[in-house]
């Protein structure tokens, strides 16, 4: 359902300038995301997520990289025009972002405290002590042990799970509207992942920091996130409520997604897996991109891209079989 | 660190002691007879025989070794043979005039390099870059002596606009009190000499910066590129950092370390390998110092000079690698 949005992307669309010509990493995508909400971002590797965060930055490499059309409203404010000195005031204080690699995420030379002082300093006019005193409470925050310490240490001194609570401490030190974690749980073990996605829960709720969690793992989603996009090779396939979609996913490829959740009480010979696979981007042109492995597949798919089909209550599917309101049944 | 700074001094000893053997042989497998050559082609059979015995050349090789190695260890790097002054007294007004001049030259070629190297990396395949890679190909292909002498026509003879040789206006000699002159002149209090030091200066640094500068810009460059790709930048310029700091901050302390250990080699090339600068632009260094050494087959300048430049260069390089550990917190040596 949509309420009040911190984050509008309308008909975005980030494009890759290759020798082969113009690649379309983001393809006409739209989506929002509330305040204070959790958003999952699914889909597999090279299906337009982090192109689709990177944009919202405004840090997608260019050249080869250029967001080539469509809408990134932030508060109203569309991203995609704004000035390079405005995009620094809003990076890391109003949206902010965690990677997937904590391990290279922070920069080796310098310390802690310098790394998280220094994001305090870009956005606020805060003496020493300050600010000194913000970085030893955000590190308290999330979860760090001898806060006062570890602004001494550098980041080859920390496990990986404690560099992505830095990270996360960075990220939140400004008090940001929105949190973009591309991955922020893939690079870790199981036990760290279930710690630190806990946190960004309570983060979430503690200070009503909506947050865009970009992942590949469904489990990742069901735990934390309220609403979910499901992205395929660079378009918004299915969007909906979390309740909504894994009780009723209607997008074939949603389906075979949670289909290939290997379920604890079920013992199957032979894990279920989508045939065939992703599509090289930019490779499609004409008709639905999922058409090649879709199993409910006809003509017309090969020939018109299907649109965001409303299906129900805050649910959308891009699927002909849905366009009068049909289903798909297992 | 402390124990490991010790432990390269110590590794010092069997290093020079091994260039000095190296040296002291092949120098004396060079043709030509020291005294042959100080007393001129009439001499008598009987004043060469005479003044070989006197320098000690009759002596087997060993026997001159010993008293050679025995003099370096009591800090006696031996006397001219041609001057018969102790080169311990000769040689720094040499060294001086070399140290100052590749000074301002490394200082000259770190500058430019390593700004032209970033500035490279941050707008790649800009014109800039382009620019300035296929200036820096040009930078360290030229020959030295060529550019010397194509300086000193356009600077010196067509625009008259600097000295072409020497280090100071002889008609107004520096007062000399450490033989660096850009200190000397500064000590007198006589700003128009070191504007006249520094005029003397610039021709040769240029031509001695050229090929350094070229390599540091190149090497920084490539080391930029590879650090700006990494995910740690990317944090920062996710945190609304200006690009700028994100380059000079960020990337250049994890790009530097490469860019050190060509700084070090170069310094070291520099003092020993200045001798074509310094004949050219007429620069009373150690280069040339030793260049006539050789020309008089005077073997103790020889020796003791190449000794001297492969100690400073094997301390700066020394320094080279505790700057790493200064830079970064992840190098450790035990």
């Amino acid at each position: 359902m949509k309420g009040e949005s911190v984050l509008e992307v309308k008909n975005l669309r980030t494009s890759f300038f290759t020798d082969d010509g113009e690649v379309a990493a983001v393809d006409d995508i739209d989506f929002y995301i509330n305040k204070g909400e959790i958003l999952g971002v699914v889909g597999e590797s090279g299906c337009g997520k982090s192109v689709t965060s990177l944009s919202i930055m405004g840090l997608v490499p260019s050249p080869p990289g250029k967001i080539v059309g469509g809408e990134i409203l932030y508060k109203g404010e569309d991203l995609t025009k704004a000035s390079e000195k405005r995009m620094r005031q809003i990076r890391g204080n109003d949206i902010t972002m965690i990677f997937q690699e904590p391990m290279t995420s922070l920069n080796p030379l310098f310390t802690i405290g310098n790394q998280i002082m220094e994001t305090i300093r870009l956005h606020n006019k805060w003496n020493k002590q300050q600010v000194k005193e913000r970085a030893i409470e955000i590190l308290q925050m999330v979860g760090l042990p001898r806060a006062e310490e570890l602004l001494n240490e550098y980041p080859h001194q920390l496990s990986g799970g404690m560099r992505q609570r830095v990270m996360i401490a960075m990220a939140m030190v400004c008090n940001p509207q929105l949190l973009i974690a591309d991955e922020p749980t893939t690079a870790l073990d199981v036990t760290i992942q279930a710690q630190i996605l806990k946190l960004m829960k309570k983060l979430n709720q503690d200070y009503q920091t909506a947050i865009m969690m970009i992942t590949h793992d469904l489990g990742v989603v069901a735990e934390v996130c309220q609403r979910i996009v499901v992205m395929y090779a660079g378009k918004v396939v299915e969007e909906g409520d979390i309740a909504t979609i894994y009780r009723n996913p209607k997008h074939p490829y949603t389906i075979g997604l949670i289909k290939s959740v290997p379920d604890m009480r079920k013992k199957v010979d032979r894990l279920y897996s989508i045939p065939g696979n992703v599509p090289k981007p930019g490779s499609i042109k004409d008709g639905c991109r999922f058409a090649a492995r879709c199993e409910h597949a006809f003509d017309r798919c090969f020939r018109e891209t299907p649109e965001l089909y409303q299906t129900g209550e805050g649910q959308k599917v891009r699927c002909f079989l849905h366009e009068q309101q049909g289903g798909v049944s297992e | 660190m402390l124990t490991y700074t010790i432990r390269r001094l110590l590794m010092l000893i069997p290093v020079l002691f091994g260039m000095t053997i190296v040296v002291f042989f092949i120098i004396r497998a060079i043709p030509g007879d020291p005294a042959q050559v100080i007393l001129g082609q009439q001499a008598t059979k009987e004043a060469m025989a005479q003044l070989t015995e006197k320098l000690g050349l009759n002596d087997p090789w060993y026997v001159q070794f010993f008293h050679y190695v025995k003099g370096l260890l009591s800090g006696d790097l031996g006397e001219s043979l041609r001057s018969s002054a102790p080169i311990k007294d000769e040689i720094w007004p040499y060294l001086a005039a070399t140290l100052e001049l590749s000074l301002v030259a490394m200082l000259i070629a770190i500058f430019i390099g390593v700004n032209a190297g970033i500035i490279s990396a941050w707008f790649q395949n800009s014109w800039f870059d382009y620019t300035a890679m296929i200036l820096a190909l040009i930078g360290i292909s030229i020959p030295v002596f060529w550019l010397g002498l194509m300086e000193q026509w356009a600077f010196s003879l067509e625009l008259g606009w600097l000295p072409s040789t020497g280090r100071e206006n002889v008609r107004d000699p520096v007062e000399v009190v450490t033989n660096l002159y850009l200190i000397d002149t500064l000590i007198a209090g006589r700003f128009d000499q070191f504007g006249e030091v520094i005029r003397h200066l610039i021709l040769p640094s240029l031509a001695l910066a050229t090929i350094p500068m070229a390599i540091i810009a190149r090497i920084t460059r490539s080391s930029m590129l590879e650090v700006m790709r990494s995910d740690y930048i990317r944090t920062a310029r996710a945190k609304g950092m200006r690009m700028f700091f994100v380059v000079y901050k960020h990337s250049l302390k994890n790009a530097v370390i490469p860019v050190l250990t060509v700084i070090g080699l170069q310094v070291g090339l520099l003092l020993g390998g200045a001798i074509l600068t310094e004949t050219i632009f007429g620069w009373p260094g150690i280069g040339r110092y030793i260049y006539e050494a050789i020309g008089f087959r005077d073997y103790p300048v020889i020796q003791s000079g190449i000794l001297i430049i492969a100690t400073i260069f094997i301390l700066i390089n020394l320094v080279v690698d505790l700057l790493y550990v200064a830079i970064d917190p992840r190098i450790k040596y035990n």
